[in-house]
């Protein structure tokens, strides 16, 4: 219930269900509790996917604009959700792709802020210090625009969002297995790229 | 010793093993496996644990207000369509109306040259402060029957979702109006309301227990109930002292 959960940071467990159909019957006030309901997660999403925020903020609206847009061919007895999530990915995917190809480079957050925490004294557990450094978000940024887009988007869906297989397949319109070894691969890959600093800095 | 795959460390790592009673058993028994297990933990845990900027609470709203132009204009204004909603807006004009012949009636005159009420921006604020204040009024009392009804099964809620969605119509022209006039306080809590309205509007016209505690909860929680009665009073008084 976004009108609440933006109040509270939570989720309320309504159903999207009936506020799709009303969506769909041209109510803009239920696009509306939909576009509430589900911006910050396809912001997080969006996020993960494209590694900073303009094209974060990008990606939220474009998926909220094809959705609208594709609302008719939206299968009621889907999540909306996962639908989201497979528009939100599949233009992040387009909008990589179309950087890399353009050869430009968007900086991340901190990619300014150089690295100086690795170096300090932390009484902060071991992952979560090494997450602040910027050595660590450069190699997982490098890391990450290597996979490929099935890869990227399986292990997006699958480490960040927590869905399961099965629901990561769905978002990627494939088989279960295709997904399994989409997320395989991705993880094998990002443990060659940061194994070595992770495990020097344990 | 056959050690375990990467493919199976990954997926008891995700708790998706069909099995991990004996991949844990194996975990136990076998130092290569341990090692590489923890590694391969190490690794996600820093890419779980990398931080994504956080989006404030009225960021969905955000987001609407970003996507609205862009929207088909026929859907942006269809809710004037519904012959209920043309209602609602005659019964908030007719409310303004009254309250502004009342206010004629009472606004001293003998001293200067009588301006028309229309024009006069003081007595303009004073009719939307009491319209207000009486619209604040009824979307308190239908959020008050909600934050405090009890059921022992699924509660129907059919009927506050028609209040809710009658009052809608009166909110946004206040809202508006509220915006026009620069009172940025009362358009703020009005917008609030405003999405909770179209919150209940469009929730199951049965809750649940959970669906219905969870609600009251945030009700609770937000302090809406709280804004809207400080704001309800606040606006009343000026409007009645000043008239």
């Amino acid at each position: 219930m976004p009108g609440f959960r933006s109040l509270t940071y939570s989720r309320m467990e309504f159903a999207d269900q009936a506020v799709v159909e009303q969506a769909r019957s041209g109510d803009a006030d239920a696009f509306r509790v939909l576009v509430e309901r589900h911006s910050r997660s396809l912001f997080r999403l969006a996020f993960r996917m494209t590694g900073n925020e303009t094209d974060a903020e990008d990606v939220v609206q474009e998926t909220f604009l094809r959705a609208y847009r594709q609302l008719a061919k939206f299968d009621a007895r889907a999540s909306f959700g996962t639908w989201l999530y497979r528009i939100a990915a599949n233009y992040a995917l387009d909008l990589v792709r179309s950087r890399n190809r353009r050869g430009e480079h968007r900086p991340s957050v901190d990619e300014e802020a150089g690295d100086p925490l690795l170096s300090l004294p932390s009484a902060e557990p071991a992952p979560d210090r090494l997450a602040l450094s910027g050595e660590v978000r450069r190699r997982l940024a490098v890391a990450m625009e290597d996979l490929s887009a099935s890869e990227r988007t399986a292990f997006v869906l699958r480490h960040f969002e927590g869905m399961c297989i099965e629901e990561v397949s769905r978002a990627l319109g494939c088989q279960p297995g295709a997904a399994k070894h989409s997320v395989f691969r991705a993880v094998q890959k990002l443990r060659r790229a940061l194994e070595p600093l992770v495990d020097t800095a344990k | 010793m056959t050690h375990l795959s990467e493919e199976e460390l990954i997926l008891h790592y995700y708790g998706e093993a069909e099995d991990p009673a004996p991949v844990d058993r194996h975990l136990g028994e076998c130092a290569e496996c341990r090692a590489f297990y923890g590694s391969l933990k190490r690794v996600l845990n820093v890419v779980e644990a990398v931080p994504v900027p956080e989006r404030g609470p009225a960021y969905g709203a955000e987001v609407w207000e970003r996507l609205n132009p862009y929207l088909p204009v026929r859907h942006r204004f269809q809710w004037l369509a519904a012959p209920w909603r043309w209602a609602a807006a005659g019964v908030a004009l007719s409310g303004l109306l009254i309250a502004a012949f009342l206010a004629g009636r009472s606004y001293p005159t003998q001293s200067r040259t009588p301006m028309p009420i229309a024009a006069n921006p003081q007595v303009q604020e004073r009719i939307l402060k009491l319209a207000v204040g009486d619209y604040l009024e009824r979307s308190q009392i239908v959020l008050m029957e909600l934050a405090n009804a009890r059921a022992d099964g699924a509660l129907d809620i059919s009927a506050e979702q028609d209040r809710a969605e009658a009052l809608l119509g009166e909110n946004r022209l206040y809202r508006q109006t509220a915006m026009h006039t620069g009172d940025a306080i009362m358009a703020g809590v009005l917008e609030e309301l405003e999405r909770v309205l179209l919150e209940i509007e469009h929730a199951p016209s049965r809750l649940a227990p959970a669906q219905l505690d969870d609600l009251q909860q945030r009700l609770r929680n937000d302090g809406i109930l709280f804004r809207i009665r400080v704001l309800g009073s606040t606006v009343r008084n000026q409007g009645e002292h000043k008239l």
